[in-house]
């Protein structure tokens, strides 16, 4: 890689690049950058397949694959995608490398459990990419019974197995964050001069650590029912089908805002930078965090309101499904606000925020259309769905996931990127994205289901559509990969505060020390306070 | 008729009309609202753009009143939307007395329907328009669901339970009707039409089949066949409760709870007697799980559903189900 020359001989990058210290380090920050290595990985391979969901779409009468390919091939988008990318993507990379760095500490409370939830995380995507490509998946994510406990002829026991393990990982970072933020934060650095990306994390965390165990468990019931025959969920044993979407949903529901909520703190931290102001009404998005991950736990059911649940407690979801999208609606507010008489910059993290506020203004307000009784009934299970999720898990989440590496990558590597290419790729993004997911309501608003391999020919046009703007979005996504790689090699540095950014991780060299500060920082003033920065 | 409009779905029964209204009052509130941000971000992000030099705007400190407005304002919103949608949703899930039933059996990968006059038909549903058709949906293997956008409805068919939910057509015609839930290999091709006629032309398509048999006579053979009469006896001598007028009201269990008579109990008894036990008997059924199919337990259903007690003074046929 880069000759370590560039890098000062304390940094956490100098040990060089011989695979022992990488694979028995304990420093937040190389472990950071194995998860990014690994998700990174991830995230190609689940494009890999949402490609080839898009050229079987193509054509209505499923030609180019067949119906038990195209089924594999949806499944092993989803789960790769969810399971093994968006859950731990922004926690596990910038979480893991920033934490620390942001509250003043040496490192997370316990660096070797750190390192263990990485192995772990690897162990399990191992046993769910091996179940994927030996023989494949066919249940969709979402795993419902009794498709997946009695009819599914595939490796659901390895594929569930890999989940499972990856759970545990997933708790673990959580805790990890939660003893962090309670416990070692510099002096002076109060909870309210937190910056919004612990608090954001520190929400997280709790949906985490109290979500994870119920999918753990809920897995387990469903290995169980398909080797021992127990009947929690197949009806011909004395089970029930829904109660599985009762217990999956309880956590596949919240684990929505693990994926939404740290990039909301990401948005915090790049659009105060970027408009060198203050956040407007820091303790309202500090709070709303906390909202979402409480009132996001009591929600799942809008997930189930054509299965015959009683009119009543689909009253009930329904009440609290509206309910959770007020605190993100603060949010957006208040993100809007802050940029209200600033001095705004249009560099590339700051237009990943502006096309982060677009989607996610889009992929939260269709949210309401689907927590809605009397609309949900006609859009559930069709591409509406698929569409509004997409908005909020690339259009939020992936967004966040950008803006933070081109937000931090001068900070991680001390290198800069080119930002010409960088804006050029935003708006490539932006422009294919919309072409992909848009079209997908109308498809869904007209009826097609969703997880179909052949569709009306009434269908298509939008279809086509979708997929032109699926190409226009991977080569959006090939760039970075591109320009960023060769500024490890050709970057110029970066210095310690290119953007001129408040935060504590700026006031360190890039790349930063092992020991993070040379001196441990006092924290004498507010979070973001820009407007006194030059004095 | 929707070629010339062909980003709308095809409109086709009384409730589809309800559920677009409500649906293009949240595509307002969701164009206002993402086009106001929209607006006020990228006015901002122009006219406040960073000039050269170290400029250092001034603090704006936050503003209780404004964050009261956007929260206030959008709460506001989201009740009337809710209010909106749980009365269109009880709408739906209640079906109208005089509607006739269809019952739903989703099987991979097929539906297969059964008229109350006894006509099945796979993969295709004739219905007159006009009227209230209630459609009884469960499954024989993995979940399924029923749906017809033109009709804006949607429900699932899930195994060992009877969902239920209706629709009144409003115009002719031939329209899709999809499974929406994923359930397997041709998932995507377990589908078929509903078609929407007349209603002499839905008399005359009942009449062109082969001589059916309605559900009620056939779930009487099945209750002979079965042995289901040596037990439930009408003399008051069986080993097993008394059938006769039992639907629609309750009974009290062994357990010392009650429970209302529907599809779902007496499916639940046939094949799972030990359940619920009626209060006064012993537990001594057997199950007939497994030998009795989904739409034969629909005839046992619908037998016992037509066992009633003819109301004093009032004609026989009252309440009488199965039309």
């Amino acid at each position: 890689m880069s000759s370590e020359a560039t890098y000062p001989s304390d940094s956490y990058l100098s040990g060089g690049w011989d695979l022992k210290s990488w694979l028995l380090t304990r420093d937040h920050k190389r472990i950071g950058i194995l998860y990014l290595l690994t998700i990174s990985a991830m995230f190609v391979l689940g494009g890999l397949y949402a490609g080839l969901i898009r050229w079987n779409l193509l054509v209505p009468d499923g030609s180019h694959m067949s119906a038990e390919t195209y089924n594999k091939t949806f499944t092993a988008h989803g789960v790769i995608m969810v399971f093994f990318f968006l859950i731990p993507s922004i926690p596990a990379v910038f979480g893991n490398f920033l934490l620390p760095l942001m509250i003043g500490a040496k490192d997370l409370a316990f660096p070797k459990i750190n390192l263990l939830s990485w192995y772990i995380f690897v162990l399990g995507a191992g046993f769910t990419l091996y179940a994927l490509f030996t023989g494949g998946l066919e249940t969709g994510w979402t795993f419902y019974t009794p498709y997946s406990t009695v009819f599914a002829q595939s490796n659901v026991e390895l594929a569930a197995i890999g989940i499972f393990i990856a759970g545990f990982s997933s708790i673990l970072t959580g805790l990890n964050f939660i003893v962090t933020i309670h416990k070692m934060r510099a002096p002076g650095m109060t909870w309210f001069r937190m910056p919004l990306f612990v608090w954001a994390h520190y929400a997280t965390a709790f949906i985490q650590v109290l979500g994870t165990p119920v999918i753990a468990i809920t897995i387990l019931l469903v290995a169980l029912e398909r080797i021992f025959h127990f009947g929690f969920f197949d009806p011909n044993r004395g089970g029930d089908p829904i109660l599985f979407q009762h217990l999956f949903w309880f956590y596949s529901h919240p684990a929505v805002y693990i994926m939404i909520l740290p990039s909301m703190g990401v948005i915090s931290e790049v659009i105060s930078c970027f408009s060198r102001k203050r956040v407007f009404g820091y303790s309202f998005i500090a709070m709303s965090s906390l909202a979402i991950a409480a009132i996001g736990f009591l929600v799942w059911a809008h997930h189930m309101f054509v299965t015959g649940m009683a009119v009543y407690s689909a009253m009930v979801f329904s009440a609290l499904t509206y309910l959770v999208a007020i605190p993100s609606a603060i949010k957006t507010f208040n993100w809007a606000a802050t940029l209200y008489k600033g001095s705004i910059s249009w560099d590339t993290p700051m237009l990943y925020v502006f096309c982060f506020l677009g989607l996610f203004l889009i992929g939260g307000l269709t949210g309401l259309f689907l927590g809605n009784l009397g609309t949900d009934v006609h859009l559930t299970d069709t591409y509406f769905v698929v569409a509004h999720f997409h908005y909020i898990m690339v259009g939020g989440a992936i967004m966040g996931y950008l803006g933070a590496l081109h937000f931090w990558w001068p900070k991680i590597f001390g290198v800069k990127y080119s930002e010409a290419w960088g804006r050029l790729s935003a708006v490539l993004i932006f422009i294919g994205f919309n072409l992909t997911f848009f079209p997908q309501f109308l498809l869904g608003y007209m009826g097609m289901p969703r997880r179909y391999h052949v569709y009306p020919e009434e269908f298509q046009v939008l279809n086509v559509l979708s997929t032109a703007g699926a190409t226009i979005l991977g080569f959006g996504y090939l760039f970075p990969s591109c320009y960023l790689l060769y500024s490890l090699f050709k970057g110029e540095p970066a210095g310690d505060n290119p953007w001129g950014a408040k935060g504590l991780e700026w006031q360190t060299s890039s790349p930063p020390p092992t020991e993070n500060f040379h001196v441990p920082p006092v924290v004498t003033e507010e979070p973001y306070d820009y407007a006194n920065a030059g004095k | 008729m929707n070629r010339s409009l062909p980003l709308l779905p095809e409109s086709a029964s009384s409730v589809a009309g309800d559920v677009d209204a409500l649906f293009f009052f949240i595509v307002a509130v969701t164009v206002v609202f993402t086009v106001g941000i929209s607006i006020a971000v990228l006015y901002f992000a122009i006219r406040y753009r960073r000039r050269p030099g170290d400029e250092r705007p001034q603090d704006v400190h936050g503003s209780l009143a404004l964050e009261l407005t956007w929260t206030l304002i959008p709460l506001g919103l989201v009740a009337v939307m809710f209010v909106w949608g749980s009365k269109v949703y009880f709408h739906m899930n209640r079906p109208p007395d005089d509607a006739m039933t269809v019952t739903v059996v989703g099987k991979r990968w097929m539906w297969k329907l059964q008229h109350p006059t006894g006509q099945r038909e796979i993969n295709e549903l004739h219905v007159p328009v006009g009227r209230a058709v209630r459609l009884v949906v469960t499954s024989e293997d993995t979940i399924h669901s029923f749906f017809v956008p033109a009709f804006r409805i949607k429900k699932d068919a899930v195994p060992g339970r009877y969902n239920v939910t209706w629709f009144r057509a409003t115009k002719t015609g031939s329209y899709h009707l999809f499974c929406a839930e994923y359930c397997g290999t041709e998932h995507a091709r377990m589908g078929g039409r509903v078609i929407v006629m007349e209603p002499e032309a839905y008399q005359t398509w009942l009449a062109g089949g082969p001589p059916a048999e309605s559900p009620v006579v056939a779930g009487e053979k099945l209750f002979t066949e079965l042995n289901c009469i040596t037990c439930h006896r009408p003399d008051s001598a069986g080993r097993g409760p008394l059938l006769t007028g039992i639907f629609g009201r309750p009974v009290h269990l062994a357990s010392g709870d009650s429970v209302v008579v529907d599809e779902a109990y007496v499916r639940e008894s046939i094949v799972n007697p030990a359940a619920k036990v009626v209060a006064g008997y012993q537990p001594v059924m057997p199950t007939f799980q497994g030998q009795v199919s989904e739409e034969q337990l629909i005839a046992l259903v619908a037998y016992i559903q037509s066992l009633q007690v003819p109301a004093e003074g009032a004609p026989a046929s009252t309440g009488a189900p199965q039309r």
